[in-house]
């Protein structure tokens, strides 16, 4: 059956810079920088981008940091209050966007 | 997440109990070869570079079914050493200069001549270490003395606790395993096991619960330690994070999951030369409870023996295993991915 989404794509996801290789590179050699331990350990960056992963909504990234932060020792309770914060956060998003709302109503009311 | 197992392989009749089936399936997955791995390394053929290590098997009986296991051991395996196998253990250690004698099995407190072989080692002055599952010191009152044993010989204890909580723990080893492991390590460390100062040692060991690899083991340890020492004042040495071979139960586990092929392709992207060149078979030899020699336990599980004229015990030739190659196949790359992984945790 297909499908827009296949699994097996996250493996290819390298192939995009085949179309584009000097930005595909500039690309990869970044995302792989990100992720080296900084001010922030590599292991708290998995974290966040589990969260981000489900904010942006991507079933790749999903799959990818799931696997990612078992691989960094981290169990099913933190790694869903990871994904709480995410869903706060878009929670919150929609609903600060609510002040924005009451302010129009204001101005348009007597 | 699946049932737990209550039964070895071997009990319930499972193909995967021989270990050619094992072996046959390894070579099937359509993965680069391992020796063409170690080849574009430099290291093939692989060499043994001493024997400082004798890892002695000394059963297959176990109180544990444990779901990833890889000597596919229980209370149903009946595979026991004898004592004259242990002698003629002693008789080749003596012609070494190994450092240390690591005892394992199944449980190997279990063998009723355990007692007495610890004994033998200690008075040769040797490194014991024993893979002591926790729960075997709470299994019955004749077992409840091990802490006080294990100090008088001085015995370095490693045991597995695959996480600081139940949920993992026991979906892995089985059920109220995590709260009787709690229970034996404080009594570990009442006699003074894991505590600063007292030379005991306990280091725990982590193995991943499910098809994915272990975390940095440094990284790791401190968070065990913490929440050991927080939630139940629980004080250890080392942690060790060790990775799952695909061999015996933890095969059949990636087979029923539909983990296999992923999982080996990520311990062949995650193929690390430099652990391939300090794997623990270099410096090791492994015995199984009939006394055949091996290069390491896995592959004394996968009936893999050494390349030596002489392979059994009794006409052990230290020259001749100093010159051996080391026997290698598909199972070999779990202990060459990310920082490697050795049974004394991370190998780079």
């Amino acid at each position: 059956m297909k499908t827009y989404y296949d699994p097996e794509d996250l493996k290819k996801f390298g192939k995009v810079s085949e179309w584009q290789p000097e930005l595909g590179k500039k690309f990869f050699d970044y995302y792989g920088n990100v992720f080296e331990d900084g001010a922030l350990t590599k292991r708290e960056k998995t974290l966040i981008a589990l969260a981000v992963s489900h904010a942006v909504q991507c079933p790749y990234c999903i799959d990818a940091y799931t696997e990612d932060s078992m691989e960094q020792g981290f169990d099913e309770e933190q790694m869903m209050e990871a994904v709480h914060v995410a869903s706060a956060i878009k929670g919150g998003a929609t609903l600060v966007h609510g002040v924005q709302m009451m302010n129009k109503y204001k101005d348009l009311s007597m | 997440m699946g049932t737990l197992v209550h039964k070895s392989l071997l009990a319930q009749g499972h193909a995967l109990s021989e270990t050619e089936k094992q072996l046959n399936l390894l070579q099937e997955a359509s993965l680069p070869c391992f020796e063409t791995k170690l080849k574009e390394s430099n290291l093939y053929p692989l060499t043994a570079i001493g024997v400082d290590v004798f890892q002695i098997n000394i059963g297959k009986m176990c109180n544990q079914v444990c779901k990833h296991c890889h000597v596919d051991a229980g209370p149903d395996r009946k595979e026991i050493m004898t004592r004259e196998t242990m002698k003629l253990c002693l008789d080749a250690i003596d012609k070494t200069a190994c450092s240390t004698v690591d005892l394992t099995g199944g449980a190997p407190e279990m063998n009723p001549n355990f007692r007495w072989f610890v004994a033998q080692l200690s008075a040769r002055r040797k490194k014991i270490l024993v893979r002591c599952n926790l729960t075997i010191i709470v299994a019955n009152k004749s077992y409840n003395d091990l802490p006080e044993f294990f100090k008088k010989h001085n015995v370095e204890v490693v045991s597995s606790l695959p996480y600081f909580n139940s949920k993992k723990t026991d979906a892995q080893r089985g059920s109220g395993v995590f709260d009787k492991s709690i229970e034996a390590l404080k009594m570990l460390n009442a006699v003074g096991y894991g505590c600063e100062n007292s030379g005991l040692i306990l280091n725990l060991v982590y193995n991943p619960s499910g098809a994915f690899l272990p975390p940095d083991q440094s990284v790791l340890e401190v968070e065990f330690k913490a929440k050991l020492r927080s939630q139940f004042d629980i004080v250890f040495n080392q942690l060790f994070t060790i990775t799952n071979l695909p061999i015996s139960r933890y095969l059949q586990y990636l087979i029923a999951s539909e983990n296999y092929q992923g999982y080996m392709e990520k311990l062949v992207n995650a193929y690390n030369p430099v652990a391939a060149s300090t794997v623990m078979c270099r410096t090791t030899l492994s015995i199984s409870w009939d006394g055949f020699i091996f290069d390491c336990d896995f592959n004394q599980m996968l009936d893999l023996k050494v390349s030596a004229k002489d392979q059994h015990i009794s006409a052990f030739n230290i020259d001749d295993l100093l010159n051996r190659i080391i026997i290698v196949n598909q199972h070999c790359y779990g202990c060459t991915a990310g920082a490697g992984s050795s049974c004394g945790g991370e190998l780079t």
